[in-house]
């Protein structure tokens, strides 16, 4: 029964139905021969490593990539977008990874930003746009300011102005590219009531996470991808997350207990005491000896990152004393706490940590130029060559030349990069903001494995880490923050569960009890 | 009906002042002190008459700071608002005196004109996607060598057309008000200012001028045309610029071809005094009037106090750096 057109019954059992997609850009085949589908009502999960092509299909699905090959039928027509405004009127609503807002406008204006609710002669109705602004924040339970500048925001609330946006086109089809990687718990649980609330009103969500803890809490079905292409589909409930895992990467990944070393007769690395700046930091006091990998836990906004940037000296204390090694510093920029032998490894390696249009050599020797000079100021390129390629060697980068840009290489090797850039300024104390944020699973492990050869060697490491998995496996002690308190310091390995952190990462100023620090 | 009227001005008034209104504020002092200054270093410069002259010296370049502030916000920069002032000029003379045509259609013409030339700009920028300051200052040169080319590179004089001078010299204002004989071009500066002002708060063109310089990627994937609204503030800017031209060519009398150049230096200056962000997204034309005047009070003033002519360059120039640093600090204090 030939019919050009569907029936009803047919155009709804799919919202999405993608087959045998092709995507090829110059020198990349991104995607070959990929499935996937949505059905009303249903989380369906897209898992993969970075680069496995996730984004890629869904920027076909939502408009800002054209396929090169296979069918996309959305409601059981065939659907072929170009642009982002044809997408949003199949139906198709996406949520960016990167928060994409304009930082100088509301929430509201952003919200509604190329659907202003008009007056004649282009004017806009500025009323009737805070009121359907509202309007929507108040269906989804949160309580924001429709008038407040984006850019005064929390990355949180950012997210759910995001997350308010999509809804507002009244999307069939929501696409979501990691929603909770700026959000606490708090804020997942709340995003996880709209998630299901939506789900009722039979629109289907398509989830994109690295977050394998979600999974089993929102997803119905998974479809894992790898390398551009499909590998397969599964129910969420009964597979269990190792099986996704190895699906994602091709093989089995062992996990490994954490080895706790006897530091008793260790050198003491660094102690700080009393360092208080506002709200932020308020008496931390702690120590960490050489050789010990000492995790800081805790949520978003917690003050971790802002005491790693104190103690680095990017940001100004207001009381405090810093010891390196025995001997008090005073620490003002972080070309004093360089010279003391600390390096800091921010969570955003782009923008702090890396010149990314530049080489690998030229970005391990970045801090350590004086080494290379000679008394007219001239560069030695070969022995920068030569030190470059033995950290290449030791830290296994792979990369193809040391003369390799920085931007081409993975988030792996990126990280790599950088831990070489501060070894070779011989820092001995060193602080990871969020090792492998935007890392794959697969190269996480041996992040991890450097991390623990580092201490071996008798550097002293400290880990922020928002994953718990993360500072429970690689912590020889865990240091847990709330609200701008440290609120505990547990002992590590499989005697301090997930739950005795979260106890202490929720310990409000008035249920505060004096601090132990372990040995 | 007074309650509601005054609710709508004081939302207008207050959205004017809102954005970036430390920075205002500061200019907005600034600008007090000097006058302040002045009065007292030298009794003749409080005189009716010489705040007079005052505002109509920031007419022409107030006009122009409007432009550049309009495409400033965008995340862009217009290097060719001098000489497209005089381009426009040119294309009035060329219209009224060499083609003898009406006074209407000289006016329409150099607008025109001036929106026409925008819109090049703006194509460039949006759809050639060659970076504001390059291609800008192309049509900078372009628009010096064409003004030249069109009027043989003589001025042209409107003495054949009655009562142009009379657009920005003329006073309706001193016709009722005999004690205040405000210029007409002064007149026009502020009738620029609020329609500016308002399409900016008020309207899709200014939501998106806004818009295109917090964040133009997001703007497109919002479904949002971003090359046409672009090209869309550019061919406004331009108009203004257009208006401008009208303004100089009427207090001269004359179009003269070899002015222009510079002209944008001063307007941009004037916009960064006031408070606008060259990295865009940020910025009101209150606080660019409020730069265009502190620029003047500061050429006049100092001329009353009979300071060389050199010596207020450099002055101006201090005052830029200044008022920049300003910003600065206060960015850095707010986080």
């Amino acid at each position: 029964m030939p019919s050009p057109h569907p029936t009803k019954a047919q155009a709804h059992t799919r919202l999405v139905e993608m087959k045998g997609i092709e995507k090829r850009f110059p020198g990349v085949h991104a995607l070959k021969n990929v499935h996937f589908d949505l059905r009303p009502g249903e989380v369906h999960a897209l898992m993969g490593e970075n680069g496995a092509g996730k984004s890629t299909l869904m920027k076909i699905l939502s408009g800002v990539y054209s396929k090169d090959g296979g069918t996309v039928l959305v409601q059981g027509l065939e659907a072929n977008p170009q642009g982002p405004r044809e997408a949003q009127d199949l139906g198709v609503g996406i949520i960016h990874q990167e928060l994409s807002l304009m930082n100088d406008l509301t929430a509201a204006q952003n919200i509604f930003i190329g659907r202003e609710p008009r007056l004649s002669f282009g004017r806009l109705n500025e009323k009737a746009l805070n009121a359907q602004a509202e309007a929507i924040f108040f269906s989804m339970n949160l309580a924001l300011d429709p008038k407040e500048s984006v850019g005064n925001m929390t990355i949180a609330k950012q997210q759910m102005v995001e997350i308010a946006k999509a809804l507002s086109y009244r999307s069939k089809i929501l696409i979501m590219d990691e929603p909770t990687a700026a959000l606490n718990d708090k804020e997942i649980a709340e995003l996880f009531v709209i998630i299901r609330r939506l789900k009722e009103e039979g629109v289907g969500i398509i989830y994109i996470s690295h977050k394998m803890d979600e999974l089993k809490q929102i997803a119905d079905r998974v479809t894992i991808m790898r390398d551009g292409e499909y590998v397969g589909t599964v129910e969420a409930a009964d597979t269990p997350i190792s099986k996704i895992i190895a699906m994602m990467v091709g093989r089995e990944l062992e996990s490994e207990e954490v080895q706790i070393p006897d530091l008793s007769k260790a050198e003491m690395a660094l102690e700080v005491k009393d360092l208080n700046r506002g709200k932020e930091i308020r008496d931390v006091s702690f120590s960490i000896k050489k050789g010990e990998i000492l995790g800081f836990a805790g949520l978003m906004g917690a003050g971790r990152t802002e005491v790693a940037r104190a103690i680095f000296g990017a940001d100004p204390l207001e009381s405090g004393t810093i010891t390196v090694h025995g001997k008090a510093c005073s620490i003002a920029s972080p070309s004093d706490a360089v010279a003391n032998g600390i390096g800091y490894l921010s969570e955003d390696r782009k923008h702090f940590g890396l010149a990314t249009g530049m080489d690998v050599r030229a970005n391990v020797v970045m801090a350590s130029l004086a080494k290379f000079t000679d008394q007219l100021g001239r560069l030695d390129e070969d022995q920068m060559q030569e030190i470059t390629k033995d950290y290449i060697r030791q830290l296994d980068i792979r990369t193809p030349s040391d003369t390799q840009e920085v931007r081409l290489l993975s988030g792996g090797n990126q990280q790599k990069v950088v831990i070489a850039k501060w070894l070779l300024r011989d820092c001995d104390i060193l602080i990871f903001d969020e090792p492998t944020r935007g890392i794959d699973v697969g190269a996480k492990s041996e992040i991890y494995k450097l991390l623990n050869s580092l201490a071996e060697q008798g550097r002293a490491i400290i880990v922020i880490s928002s994953e718990l998995p993360e500072v429970m496996r690689l912590s020889h002690r865990i240091a847990v923050m709330c609200e701008g308190r440290l609120t505990g310091i547990l002992p590590g390995g499989s005697k301090t569960t997930q739950e005795d952190i979260m106890h202490l990462a929720t310990m409000r100023e008035a249920a505060m009890q004096p601090v132990g620090e372990a040995p | 009906m007074t309650a509601a009227h005054a609710t709508k001005r004081s939302s207008i008034f207050s959205h004017l002042i809102d954005t970036g209104a430390h920075q205002k504020m500061l200019a907005f002092a600034s600008l007090i002190l000097l006058l302040v200054g002045f009065s007292i270093a030298s009794p003749n410069f409080m005189q009716v008459s010489n705040m007079l002259a005052i505002l109509q010296a920031t007419s022409v370049n107030g006009v122009l700071a409007i432009a550049a502030t309009l495409v400033i916000i965008t995340g862009g920069i217009d290097l060719s608002v001098g000489t497209l002032m005089t381009f426009c000029a040119v294309i009035a003379g060329v219209i009224l005196t060499k083609a003898g045509l009406p006074l209407p259609l000289g006016l329409i013409g150099a607008i025109g004109a001036g929106a026409l030339c925008g819109l090049i700009s703006g194509t460039l920028v949006a759809k050639a996607k060659i970076p504001p300051f390059i291609a800008t200052l192309g049509m900078m040169l372009v628009l010096k060598g064409l003004s030249l080319v069109i009027s043989g590179t003589r001025p042209i004089y409107f003495n054949d057309t009655p009562g142009f001078d009379q657009i920005a010299r003329g006073s309706l204002i001193g016709e009722i008000f005999p004690a205040f004989p405000v210029p007409n071009g002064v007149l026009i500066l502020f009738i620029i200012a609020g329609s500016a002002a308002y399409i900016l708060s008020r309207t899709v063109l200014g939501r998106y001028t806004f818009a295109l310089g917090s964040n133009e990627e997001a703007v497109r994937l919002s479904g949002v045309n971003t090359q046409s609204w672009k090209m869309g503030i550019y061919a406004l800017a331009g108009g203004i610029c257009g208006v401008a031209g009208i303004l100089i060519a009427s207090r001269l009398n004359s179009a003269q071809p070899a002015l222009g150049l510079g002209y944008e230096l001063e307007a941009i200056a004037a916009v960064v005094i006031g408070g606008t962000s060259l990295a865009g997204g940020r910025g009101t034309i209150m606080g660019t009037l409020i730069g265009a005047l502190i620029m003047a009070v500061l050429t006049n003033g100092l001329r009353v106090l009979s300071v060389a002519q050199e010596w207020q360059t450099v002055v101006t120039g201090v005052i830029i750096i200044l008022a920049v640093y300003a910003d600065m600090v206060r960015k850095s204090k707010t986080g």
